[in-house]
């Protein structure tokens, strides 16, 4: 992990340049002031999501391209065993096969895209940050405002974005199984009952059953892969303290790469783990709403 | 934490990349599966049938092997006893041959006998008859004394 002084002339403060880190590069340029502003998009959340999400399809397609039923390659042999596992976990929550001939490729899509996305908080925090300054400045431009976040998951953006396309495809498919009319009665019987009495509470119930595991679900991904980055800036922030060959530096430069190391490494599973957690509740959402109450 | 319009977008570019999987990635890849996994059930149905085949085989040739040498034996015991009624025949062949040649010349051996003993005979009654004449010279008669030789003859025969 590169250290992270030298960010400007002038070193900066442990809080400057954790703020820096965690800005967004929007289109406007400078950090976001409200907490709301449709008018603004994150530049590097959506370049990076696209590309590795490009990357994922150029993958797969590389191996649905040369497919064959003979004796697979390694590469072939591996993203087999990912839809394989993928097709086993669909066929197991939605008990429709025209519904799985989509969903099943969503979530081999939502799984290796997030892994992908997850997998770039293992990339040195001040690795293309570093690279985007120099771009930002050769360009003349001032370098305090060359904001670069490398991970899209970390932004709630991304993952709420990700989230509310569960939701909306949930949605679908309860009009599509149920009928209008269906998932109308359903809204408004369940959970409490069938009594006209009942349908204002059942209704609020299912709106907030729908907007709790939306916002959860894209929440647990933020959560998970913004404290992965979060702890491997503050990990950066030992490295980064380094004043020449004295004891302090020398501890905290091995504390660095200790911890740095060793929270790599558990987060190799954390990553895989969310990505493979967000797949299996966009299959238990997409499955729910094919079932009745 | 900012909500901004990267949600929207993000939703919209999530959605493509899953139609892209949907149309070009998943259906080539699951069909390569489904193809395989009947290939291999194929392959190992095609191995039981090669066992069974195998072992109807071992069965038949097991067979085979047993029926020849059944008959072997039945032809060597054919050929023993064809080769004892030929030494048979032969050996009775022999005898015959043998009993005939003895026949043959026991009867000629007896017919050379009675030749030997009629000539013997003969000239015993001639030198009787000479004998006699010596020593009866002038009283014997051989006219008169016809049947007593004649006579004399038959005793001697």
């Amino acid at each position: 992990m590169a250290s992270g002084t030298e960010l400007t002339h002038a070193a900066p403060t442990a809080g400057e340049y954790i703020a820096h880190h965690l800005t967004f590069l929007n289109n406007s340029g400078e950090m976001q002031a409200n907490l709301i502003d449709f008018g603004l998009y994150n530049v590097d959340t959506l370049f990076y999501s696209i590309v590795l999400g490009l990357l994922t399809v150029f993958l797969l397609h590389r191996a649905a391209a040369k497919a064959t039923s003979g004796v697979p390659g390694r590469f072939q042999a591996a993203v087999e065993i990912l839809v394989e596992m993928v097709a086993d976990q669909a066929k197991g929550m939605i008990h429709s096969e025209e519904s799985r001939r989509f969903v099943a490729p969503l979530a081999l899509t939502v799984f290796i895209w997030i892994f992908f996305m997850n997998a770039m908080d293992l990339l040195p925090v001040d690795l293309l940050p570093r690279i985007w300054e120099g771009v930002y400045s050769a360009a003349g431009h001032d370098p305090h405002h060359a904001y670069m976040r490398v991970v899209p998951t970390a932004d709630i953006n991304a993952t709420m974005g990700m989230s509310i396309a569960v939701l909306l495809l949930c949605l679908y498919y309860n009009v599509k199984i149920k009928g209008a009319g269906g998932w109308f009665h359903e809204l408004i019987s369940a959970p409490f009952g069938n009594h006209i009495l009942l349908a204002p509470f059942n209704f609020a119930m299912n709106v907030i059953e729908f907007l709790a595991k939306t916002v959860s679900h894209g929440m647990r991904l933020f959560g998970n892969m913004f404290a992965g980055e979060l702890i491997f800036m503050l990990i950066a922030l030992m490295g980064g303290a380094w004043t020449g060959m004295n004891a302090p530096s020398i501890l905290l430069a091995a504390g660095h790469f200790v911890a740095g190391l060793s929270w790599a490494i558990f987060h190799i599973l954390v990553i895989t783990l969310q990505a493979f957690i967000f797949m299996m509740l966009t299959l238990v959402y997409i499955g729910q709403a094919h079932d009745g109450h | 934490m900012n909500l901004n319009a990267t949600l929207i977008i993000q939703l919209v570019v999530f959605l493509s990349f899953v139609w892209f999987t949907k149309n070009f990635v998943w259906p080539p890849i699951v069909k390569a599966l489904d193809e395989r996994a009947k290939k291999v059930a194929d392959g190992l149905a095609a191995a039981d049938k090669a066992k069974a085949d195998l072992a109807n085989a071992e069965k038949r040739s097991m067979e085979e092997l047993r029926s020849a040498r059944e008959s072997a034996a039945e032809l060597r015991a054919g050929a023993e006893k064809q080769a004892g009624k030929l030494v048979e025949d032969a050996r009775a062949e022999a005898n015959r041959i043998i009993a005939a040649a003895r026949e043959a010349a026991t009867t000629e051996a007896g017919a050379a006998a009675q030749k030997a003993k009629d000539a013997l005979r003969d000239q015993v009654a001639a030198l009787a008859v000479a004998g006699a004449e010596r020593i009866l010279r002038r009283e014997i008669n051989a006219q008169t004394h016809a049947d007593l030789l004649s006579n004399l003859k038959q005793e001697l025969s």
